[in-house]
């Protein structure tokens, strides 16, 4: 009696388990969703969205400038040491490009995104759920989704490819410091080989990854912050903190799952 | 009698074991300020968040102009939504703007009133609650007492219908006290509108309401006229009137 | 004033932006805008094996164009290959488009080399004269095992 008992329970803890990750789901999906609609509904926030690109993009673009820069002189070096051993150092330009314009630029520059404006956004709206200023919107008849979310919404989906492009502009000349100046490729060979090797589909890949990584990133930062006083484990600035945790966290993991999807999509 | 504008029947709310609302009937009437009296952590802001609709009850409903509030329709409940305007206790202000642009927002976001009438609506709020002048600070860099009435002139900014005030005086001085509520007792008097205020201040809300509702224990325990509480026998209401808690005071005495 | 600020500086964001975006896609992606740049001609090969859309073509070591799209004639199972010639080169119709390989292990381009003829190919003519890909692998094996057929 009591053995059936705790199996049917066990079965039933297991089931929760199973549900409420996709429950979860749909509700970041609906979240998403509504955001979408308030971002294209009248009166447009314009100046909303303008104060989010400042803030997403304007006050990003030195981080993205450096570690675009990094990431491009590391591919040169790592790049020319390897292709050396095949004779075909002259292929650098075309490694280096492929590689940050396919890949590390949509992802690198969502990482970094998520590290300057994402954690961010995650605490300020945690903390205006906590301190009651998200009740107050309703109480206003503001909707917080259209006020909150829609404008960075609408801000990410303006900024991320521009980062990207800045993020891949900047690896390339990076690796062009590695590969011709330190490294002694000719330089017009480099980027002879940039332009040859890199095709519209490439660019167009990462522009659509990137438009992607903005709408996950901006959801499930807004999403983590909105849902704060719903957390179990802590109340409080304890739960603002636990949010930002979890957004920075699960935004990396899901810009990296969404790139294998999408990459094996494009490819 | 009349029909009351906002009526709680049977209203019950729990937050996980702890039981708040148990059971709340409460008549609200337009027109009137209500006070809800009752010591503090019983449910007062719980019951007042019941009423706008930030809270949902477990069971029973709240009527408003004698129609079930949770059976309405989306748009309706909007419409009766946009009636209200609340004051919350903890201020909630918008800490990353400054107060001209926390007392503009509710005008502002609708979008249909014109720049300059915005404008003039918040300099006359700010200035009738002695605030002129730091229009460009931000909430964190005013005193407890400055807050309260930026909270109250963004209340009440839009002249609305129906202003939930969740202790608008608690923490200001005596004067700024004295010119909250003359304001409240004022605006009754132009606007006619109806208010139900959370407060302490025992002896002052006899005077600016018309009526008064005491919460204990999960339940309206008293609700009528100012003169009908202050004649009322019931121990628990004489005690708390007169900010006597007999436990206390017998154990103080008999310590000594 | 800290309005205009913050939107000068969302200007000059989007600025550099957009030069990036413009690098890229102009410059690396060869986006054509106008698209009249161009004219464009068809090919048919055997075999075009490792020749990708994008590929240079080229006549004299001078780059002409790119290949646009690679189909198949599924009628004729072969090849057809969709060239953009950059307007200006003037091409006759007894031209040889010949898939190459820059290197021997390189990328393979098209290499057109002039006739003599004065019938000028405009754009959607079909270039008749061509040589397919040079399969190394085939080579090889015909040197090393001798040719069977013939
Ligand atoms: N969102 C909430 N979640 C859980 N408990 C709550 C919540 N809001 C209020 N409570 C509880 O309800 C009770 C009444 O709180 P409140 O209405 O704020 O009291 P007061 O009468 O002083 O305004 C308190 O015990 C408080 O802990
Ligand atoms: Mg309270």
């Amino acid at each position: 009696m009591t053995q059936s008992y705790t199996i049917t329970n066990m079965l039933a803890g297991l089931g929760r388990m199973a549900i409420s990750p996709v429950q979860e789901f749909g509700r970041v999906a609906i979240f998403f969703f509504r955001g979408v609609i308030y971002l294209f509904s009248f009166p447009l926030q314009a100046d909303k969205i303008i104060d989010q690109v400042y803030f997403i993009g304007t006050k990003s673009v030195f981080v993205i400038c450096l570690t675009g820069a990094f990431t491009g002189m590391v591919l040169g070096l790592q790049g020319y040491y390897t292709l050396v051993k095949f004779g075909s150092e002259g292929l650098l330009g075309a490694a280096v490009a492929l590689s940050l314009i396919r890949e590390m630029g949509p992802v690198l520059a969502a990482i970094m995104i998520v590290a300057r404006a994402g954690s961010a956004m995650a605490a300020e709206i945690g903390i205006m759920r906590i301190s009651e200023q998200i009740d107050a919107l309703e109480t206003m008849d503001i909707n917080p989704v259209r006020f909150l979310f829609s404008p960075r919404l609408g801000a990410a989906l303006i900024s991320f490819p521009f980062l990207t492009a800045i993020f891949d502009v900047v690896g390339i000349i990076g690796g062009y410091v590695t590969g011709s100046l330190l490294l002694g490729i000719n330089s017009g060979l480099y980027f002879s080989r940039v332009e040859s090797s890199v095709l519209m589909e490439d660019i167009n890949g990462g522009f659509a990854k990137s438009f992607c990584f903005a709408a996950i990133v901006v959801t499930i930062c807004c999403y983590q912050g909105y849902t704060t006083h719903l957390r179990k484990e802590g109340f409080g600035a304890k739960g603002v903190s636990l949010s930002t945790t979890s957004a920075v966290v699960l935004s990396c993991v899901m810009i990296l799952v969404a790139d294998y999807v999408l990459t094996s999509f494009l490819l | 009698m009349t029909v009351p504008l906002i009526e709680f029947n049977q209203v019950f709310k729990r937050f996980g074991d702890n039981a708040v609302l148990k059971g709340v009937d409460l008549s609200i009437y337009q027109g009137q300020v209500t006070a809800i009296i009752g010591k503090s952590g019983i449910g007062k802001s719980v019951l007042l968040k019941h009423i706008i609709g930030l809270l949902e009850p477990d069971q029973g409903e709240i009527r408003f102009q004698g129609q079930a509030i949770n059976a309405m329709p989306a748009v309706a409940r909007r419409a009766v939504k946009m009636k209200f305007s609340y004051m919350f206790q903890g201020t909630a202000l918008f800490d990353s703007m400054t107060i001209y642009e926390n007392v503009a927002l509710p005008l502002k976001e609708k979008g249909q009133v014109p720049f300059r009438e915005i404008q003039r609506r918040v300099r006359d709020k700010l200035a009738q609650l002695d605030l002129a002048g730091i229009e460009d600070k931000y909430p964190s860099q005013l005193s407890g007492g400055m807050k309260k009435r930026v909270a109250m002139a963004r209340a009440l900014v839009t002249d609305p219908e129906i202003v939930l005030f969740d202790e608008p005086t608690t923490g200001l001085d005596p004067i700024r006290k004295n010119t909250a509520h003359a304001m409240i007792a004022q605006y009754q008097k132009t606007f006619g509108f109806t208010g139900v205020m959370v407060s302490h201040e025992i002896p002052d809300v006899f005077y600016i309401c018309q009526r008064i509702a005491m919460l204990d224990q999960g339940r309206i325990i008293f609700q009528g006229s100012p003169a009908e509480i202050q004649n009322s026998t019931e121990p628990a209401i004489r005690q708390f009137i007169r900010g006597q808690d007999p436990e206390a005071t017998q154990a103080a005495l008999s310590e000594r | 004033m800290k309005k205009t600020s913050v939107e000068t500086a969302v200007g000059v964001f989007v600025l550099i932006g957009l030069i990036s975006v413009a690098y890229l896609t102009i410059k690396l992606g060869k986006m054509d805008w106008f698209g009249d740049d161009y004219y464009t001609l068809d090919a048919r090969f055997n075999s075009v094996s490792g020749l990708k859309a994008g590929a240079v073509v080229d006549m004299a070591g001078v780059e002409i164009g790119q290949v646009a799209d690679i189909q198949l004639d599924n009628q004729r199972q072969v090849a057809i290959v969709n060239l953009k010639i950059k307007k200006g080169v003037i091409l006759t119709d007894d031209v040889i488009a010949s898939v190459k390989t820059s290197g021997l292990i390189g990328d393979k381009y098209i290499r057109l080399t002039p006739g003599g003829s004065d019938r000028i190919l405009n754009t959607g003519d079909m270039i008749i004269e061509t040589e397919s890909a040079l399969d190394i692998e085939e080579l090889v094996s015909k040197y090393v095992f001798g040719d069977a057929e013939k």
